[in-house]
This record gives structure tokens, C-alpha cells and sequence, in this order.
């Protein structure tokens, strides 16, 4: 089968992605998400409650645009959109480091599709944002490792335990909760709101998500809301992973362009020794590093979108190359984001620090580079 | 098994060239085979290559995409899958390798009529081989500061000056000669001129040592040599022009007519994989020490990307500014070999410390050699230094180092 030259984006593509770019810079400029997320340093980081703030309005209108029906199938109500359409609107995402549930939304979309669960997918196509709780406390994104346990069967299901990382779990209505059974692990759909759901909120680096631990003590699960019963729920994270890598890598990816570009102009227009600093090789040439990491990084991001579709057997090893990658590029953009500013980058009031801390976190999640090598060399030696 | 990636053409055209290769593949030579046609020596590798390179063309695996009547197969897309072919055959590179993806290129492209007819048709089936005069002394990266004259005498122009770097000069026939017609302007007082080599009077040809051991290249002597105004390429000052047609093909960032051979980036990545199974390392292999594996799995990354970015390059809503994936490939690539090639010493450990012609030295002493000749790389064609300041300059607006 030949594989799309274009990855598959298309015209339609194209023209849903130059929407979400210029809707995305105009309702969510640097300033209007400084003035959100970064305020004051003291209520940021210092009082007793980090606020998730983030604009609902903002929300509402995704909705509209069609935003969270991108991955739900048409017969769930979805648009039933291509991967690539999805991985492009988080880079758009990641480019303006909007606080917002759209990627943990879409990243549960996926599993849910995984699972087959239309009921809760056609509530995400109609506006509901939702999560994933499927990471235990000690951090492993093994999908046989859950950190809550399913108890009882049939109508009378309850779930009991911890789930920790769950991604902007204050802006979500609904949790996607990966549980131990007796006969494996299950996923099941969870109100936020539920008797027995607590969720105690993380202090976390980056300022523009929440993070959470979330507790079930005892939380009644509803046949209705078993989204995969036991013993079929890790095949579903597994075969969803890949989008979710490509998501967080395009996130990145996204972000990370920002840095360069925010840098550059930065390099175009700081003068010192009567010269832009641009200017100067030791600052000109780790930016054009700087852009063929993220270079490398969205090539792969955009293969890895596309084999979701077209290749699937492909995608996971395209899906780690493009994680790496693309966490490296961040992480690599961000240090020099932050450096190549100089002593005002070191600054609260400098705007390289909000999109220096969405990195770290994405970097981190669902495996770093290095996670994501060593699972890759084991497929390079067995392929 | 066909590619994924390929038409029905293409796929029909790839089955042919296998089945050519395994018919067709030469009995390895009694001399040691060179790396690569920079380092050829000796009458006996010209004649050997020059006839496996005539062979080639004659099946149609070399020039396949050049128009018939320049002696090409006259199709589209295929000398993409006959290279590919060639790499993976193992079959011997060929000879003519500055002549195909260089001069070729650059002669389709500026070359008259006549000199199309006159010199592509031997150039791909190396009955004359080419080499290339750009550098000189003292002009290296900053290439347009080249000082050697071609003055005009009626229908001729007479050449004085010297050409360094030169690769298979010492069997060329022909140079691509980047010459200067006018002092009044840096880049507009440049010309481009085919030179006679082999035979013609005034030119001499000195080798010089790369510090693999081999000889690799030249320096090449003008003294009042004749070129006949008909081997002018494009107008005279114009020279500038043509030599960046001819740098976008050498650095990669455009198909020449396929010079082919040698192993793929991702047999390189298998083969460190290899190399790494088995070489002992503290009671195990080095491919059980973690670091070892993230090392490689970081090389099988860059190569993938540099792949998807040849794909993104074409895919003009995929790309914010048209120059800038194509002008990171020559960087990219020549980086990704030179660490491909550091890795392999290091993980082979005190086993690459035996070289070529050892017979104890694991992959024939490849690993070391090629870490040493890929300076060439890093450095030819515009140092990846300049190659960042264009980088800098022209995608990112950056103020000019010059």
C-alpha cells in the first residue's frame, strides 16, 4: 500500500488547521494567557491552592468549531477527522501553550475509541471534556499497571484506590479509569463529581495545566459506563498509544516554535556590542540547531499521524521516534529560549518561562526521550 | 517485496533492477575495495569501476531519469528505486560520482544544446569521468573570493591559477571550472567553464593524502590553458548562478542522476546493531548496556527524521519557509554519518583500534575509516559552519556573520 506523500493532509485539512492557527493566535495571545496563568508569582506557585485557571469561553467556541468531534467516530456523532488533522491542532495547541482540556480530551478520545465506548464519545463530540486516570502513584505508563482496583461484577462494580498524573483533571467533567479486576484490567467511565471521587490537585511546574491525584473510595461504576470490561482495557490503551505520543509530540512540537521564533526575533532585535546578537555565531548557530531538532521532530510527528491511519502496524515505532524527538526539541528549544534572552529570560515578567515549564511537563509524560529510546531499541533488535 | 512507497512503474522497474543486480553483480575484485570513488587508485580500480558503472548504464540503472537523447532511459522516478537498489545489492559504487550528481545536474540545467549532446551521454557511462574546481588556497568556505583567471583571446579563454580538493582529478577528463573573468564584482565576475583535464596542455595534477592514509584528491595547476569559448556554461559572469546549481545537488538537497552504492543510513543503524550483539562487554554484549542502546536508538531516530523531512519538503502547507528543510539536509546527513561512524568505533571499543587490511578489525576496519572520511563531508561543499549562517540568515532573518 502506498502511503500518502502528503501524510494525508489534504486541502479540508489544511483549512480547519489555518482556522484553528489564526483562532488560536487572536483569542489567546502572550499576553491574554500571562494575564490568566502568571499574574502574580505568589498566587501562582505560593497559596494554599494552585488555580487551574483557563477560559471557558474559549472552550465553547473549540466545541463549536467542531474541536473535540475530530477523533469520535461518525456513527458515534464524531466528525471522524484524520489523525494528522488531530496532530496539527495540537501543535496549534502547544504553539500558544493554551490552558485547556482539548488534549487530555482528545487523548481520552482515543483510548475510548480504542475501547469502542460510543456512549462517552458521542458526550466528547457534544462538548464534555474528559480524562485519563490509568497511571498508578509510581509514575509507570505500563498499561498492566493500574493503581485502582475493580471491585464486584455486573451492576455492582466499585473502584477503589489512586490514580495519579491525571492531566487537567479540574477542567474535565468525566474520568476514563483503567482498574484491576479479577479478570484484568477495565476501563471505566467516572463523573468527576461521583460520591467517592476525590481529587486533590498536584503543585505543579507548568502553569498552564492542572494535574491531580485522584482517589476512589468506593465509587460505584454503572454497567452503562464500563467502557471495556475487564481483561480488554489494556489493549485499548495500548492501541491508543500511539496517538497520544503523537499528540504530546506535536504539543511539543508546536510549543517549541514558538521558543524559536520568539527567539529569533528576539536575536534580530537585541543590540550589544553595536550589533543585533543574532548577529554572532555563538547565538546563530544553536538557534538553527534548535530548528532542525524541532525540523526532525515534526516530520516524524506528522509520519506518526499519518501510519495511525494508513499504517497502523508502523505507527508506535513512528509514534516513540516522534516523542523523543520531539521531547529533545523541547527541552533543547526551551534551554535556549530561556539562555539566549539573557537576564531578562530569568524573569517572571519574560514570557519564555510559561512555554519553558509546558515543556518540561510534556517532556514527561507517557515516557521521556529516554523511555521512549528504550522501548524503541528493543523493537529495532526484535524488527 | 516491493516498496510501499512505490507505483506500479516503479515497483515493476524495482523487480528489474533486482533481478539485473543478482545476474549482474561483479565477482569481488583481488584489490581491496575503496570506500568510495574519492578514494580509486591505480589502473587496475579505474578500469574495474569504469566497467561496472558502462554496465550499469547500458541496463538502464544509471541516468534513468535523463532524457533519451542525452543518453538517459528517458523515465521519471526511477533512479530513485534503481539507487536504492544498488545500496542494498552491495553491489560496487560507481566511478563517476562527480560527474553524476554534480556536473550532469548542472549541464542539464545551463548546459546549450550541443554541449547536452556532447557531454552527458559519456559522462553516465564513464567513458569520460569529471571532476570539480571550485575551491582554491584561498577560497574555501568563502568560495566566491575564487582568484583563478580565465582571460578572453578571440573564440578562447586562457586559464591560469589552482584548484584544490580536487576528487578523482588524476582520472578526469573533464572539470566543472568555477573561474574568475573580471575583478569589478566578487560574485557577477565569475564565470563557469567545462576544462579539459587529461591531456591538456598546461594542466598538472598532484595528489594529496587524506589522513585516512588514502589518496583522495588533488590540486590542480592552470597554466595558460586553452578553453575554447564553447565550453562556457550560461553567460560569462553568470558563474556564480550555475556553482549554486551545482552545490544544491552536491549538498543533497536535489536527485542527481543517481551515483548509487554504498550501504542505506538504516543498514548502517542495522549494522551497529550487529556490531553491537557481538562485541563482548563485561561477561555480556555491549548491546545489554543500556546507554549502548539509547545511543543507537537515538541514531535510527535521526535517520527516520531525515527521511520524513524529504517527504515534508514537498509538502508546502507542512513547511513555514520553502529553503528551509532542503538547506539542512547537507548538515543533517553529513553530521548523521560522521556520528554513525564515531559510534561504531565506540562501541566496538579496543577492537576499532585496528584498521582497514587488519584482518582481526571488525567490519574490515570500516567503522574507524569512515568516522575519519566523513570530515570530508562535514567539511566539503560549504562547512556545516557556513552552512548555519545560511541557515541563520536566510530562514531565521538572523544579521549576517559577514
Amino acid at each position: 500500500m502506498a502511503l500518502s506523500k502528503d501524510f494525508g493532509f489534504g486541502a479540508d485539512e489544511q483549512l480547519v488547521r489555518d482556522q484553528a492557527r489564526r483562532f488560536l493566535r487572536d483569542s489567546v495571545p502572550a499576553d491574554r494567557l500571562r494575564s490568566m496563568v502568571a499574574r502574580d508569582h505568589h498566587e501562582a506557585y505560593e497559596s494554599a491552592l494552585q488555580p487551574a485557571p483557563w477560559d471557558e469561553g474559549v472552550w465553547k467556541q473549540m466545541v463549536e468549531l467542531g474541536w473535540t468531534a475530530l477523533g469520535v467516530p461518525e456513527d458515534a456523532g464524531g466528525l471522524g477527522a484524520k489523525a494528522i488533522l488531530r496532530a496539527t491542532i495540537a501543535e496549534e495547541i502547544g504553539r500558544v501553550a493554551l490552558p485547556s482540556p482539548l488534549p487530555a480530551t482528545l487523548a481520552a478520545t482515543a483510548v475510548l475509541r480504542a475501547a469502542g465506548a460510543s456512549a462517552a464519545l458521542a458526550r466528547i463530540a457534544a462538548g464534555e471534556p474528559v480524562t485519563l486516570a490509568v497511571t498508578p502513584e509510581s509514575g509507570s505508563w505500563d498499561p498492566d499497571d493500574a493503581g485502582v482496583a475493580a471491585r464486584g461484577s455486573g451492576s455492582d462494580v466499585s473502584l477503589h484506590g489512586r490514580a495519579a498524573f491525571v492531566q487537567d483533571a479540574r477542567k474535565c467533567r468525566r474520568l476514563v479509569v483503567a482498574a484491576r479486576g479479577p479478570g484484568g484490567i477495565g476501563l471505566h467511565v467516572v463523573p468527576i463529581d461521583a460520591p467517592g471521587v476525590t481529587v486533590a490537585p498536584d503543585r505543579i511546574v507548568d502553569l498552564t495545566r492542572d494535574q491531580a491525584t485522584v482517589a476512589f473510595d468506593g465509587v460505584r461504576v454503572a454497567p452503562g459506563d464500563v467502557a471495556a470490561p475487564d481483561g480488554r482495557g489494556a489493549a485499548a490503551l495500548r492501541d491508543a498509544l500511539p496517538e497520544i505520543l503523537t499528540l504530546l509530540a506535536a504539543d511539543l512540537c508546536g510549543a517549541a516554535e514558538w521558543q524559536l521564533q520568539t527567539t529569533a526575533e528576539y536575536a534580530r532585535t537585541r543590540v550589544q556590542f553595536e550589533r543585533p546578537i543574532g548577529f554572532f555565531q555563538a547565538v546563530k548557530h544553536p538557534l538553527v540547531n534548535v530548528m532542525m531538532a524541532i525540523d526532525g521532530a515534526r516530520s516524524l510527528t506528522y509520519a506518526a499521524a499519518c501510519a495511525i491511519d494508513e499504517d497502523p502496524a508502523d505507527a508506535l515505532r513512528l509514534a516513540r521516534m516522534a516523542k523523543a524527538a520531539a521531547s529533545d526539541a523541547g527541552a533543547f528549544a526551551s534551554d535556549r529560549s530561556v539562555q539566549l534572552h539573557g537576564g531578562i529570560g530569568f524573569t517572571w515578567e519574560c514570557d519564555v518561562h510559561l512555554w519553558f515549564k509546558r515543556q518540561k511537563h510534556s517532556e514527561q509524560l507517557f515516557g521521556n526521550a529516554p523511555v521512549q529510546r528504550a522501548e524503541l531499541a528493543r523493537m529495532l533488535a526484535s524488527g | 517485496m516491493t516498496e510501499r512507497r512505490d507505483t506500479p512503474e516503479q515497483a515493476e522497474f524495482r523487480e528489474y533492477c533486482r533481478r539485473w543486480l543478482e545476474e549482474n553483480r561483479p565477482p569481488a575484485p583481488a584489490f581491496r575495495m575503496p570506500v568510495s570513488a574519492i578514494e580509486i587508485t591505480g589502473e587496475e580500480q579505474r578500469r574495474y569501476f569504469s566497467d561496472w558503472q558502462r554496465k550499469c548504464h547500458a541496463a538502464g540503472l544509471v541516468g534513468a531519469d535523463y532524457p533519451k537523447e542525452y543518453g538517459g532511459g528517458g523515465h521519471k522516478g526511477f533512479q530513485t528505486v534503481a539507487s536504492q537498489e544498488l545500496g542494498r545489492s552491495g553491489a560496487p559504487f560507481m566511478m563517476n560520482v562527480i560527474g553524476l550528481s554534480m556536473a550532469a545536474p548542472t549541464i542539464l540545467v545551463h548546459g546549450t544544446e550541443a554541449q547536452k549532446r556532447r557531454f552527458l551521454p559519456p559522462l553516465l557511462s564513464c567513458d569520460e569521468v569529471w571532476c570539480q574546481g571550485f575551491s582554491e588556497p584561498g577560497a574555501g568556505s568563502d568560495l566566491a573570493s575564487a582568484q583563478t583567471a580565465a582571460v578572453r583571446e578571440g573564440d578562447n579563454w586562457i586559464v591560469d591559477g589552482h584548484k584544490v580538493w580536487t576528487s578523482l582529478a588524476h582520472f578526469a577528463d573533464w572539470m566543472i571550472l568555477l573561474a574568475r573573468t573580471s575583478r569589478d564584482d566578487k560574485y557577477k565576475g565569475l564565470t563557469y567553464f567545462i576544462a579539459p583535464i587529461r591531456g591538456a596542455k598546461g594542466v598538472t595534477v598532484r595528489p594529496l593524502v587524506k589522513m585516512t592514509g588514502e589518496a583522495g584528491f588533488n590540486e590542480v595547476l592552470f597554466d595558460h590553458v586553452v578553453i575554447p569559448d564553447a565550453q562556457r556554461l550560461d553567460e560569462v559572469g553568470k558563474g556564480w548562478t550555475v556553482a549554486m546549481t551545482t552545490l544544491t545537488y552536491e549538498r543533497g538537497a536535489a536527485e542527481g542522476a543517481g551515483s548509487g552504492g554504498g550501504p542505506s543510513l538504516e543498514d548502517q543503524v542495522q549494522a551497529l546493531i550487529a556490531l553491537a550483539k557481538r562485541t563482548p562487554r563485561a561477561g555480556a554484549t555491549a548491546w545489554d548496556d543500556a546507554v549502548v542502546r539509547d545511543k543507537i536508538a537515538r541514531m535510527a531516530i535521526r535517520v527516520e527524521a531525515m527521511r520524513q523531512n524529504a517527504r515534508r519538503a514537498r509538502v508546502e502547507t507542512l513547511t513555514d519557509h520553502p529553503m528551509r528543510i532542503p538547506l539542512q539536509s547537507k548538515v543533517q546527513l553529513t553530521e548523521l554519518h560522521q556520528d554513525l561512524g564515531a559510534l561504531g568505533v565506540e562501541i566496538a571499543g579496543p577492537h576499532s583500534t585496528r584498521y582497514l587490511g587488519d584482518e582481526a578489525a571488525p567490519d574490515g576496519g570500516a567503522w574507524p575509516h569512515a568516522y575519519m572520511n566523513s570530515y570530508g563531508m562535514t567539511i566539503a561543499a560549504g562547512s556545516n559552519e557556513i552552512q548555519r549562517n545560511i541557515l541563520g540568515e536566510r530562514v531565521l532573518g538572523l544579521a549576517k556573520s559577514k
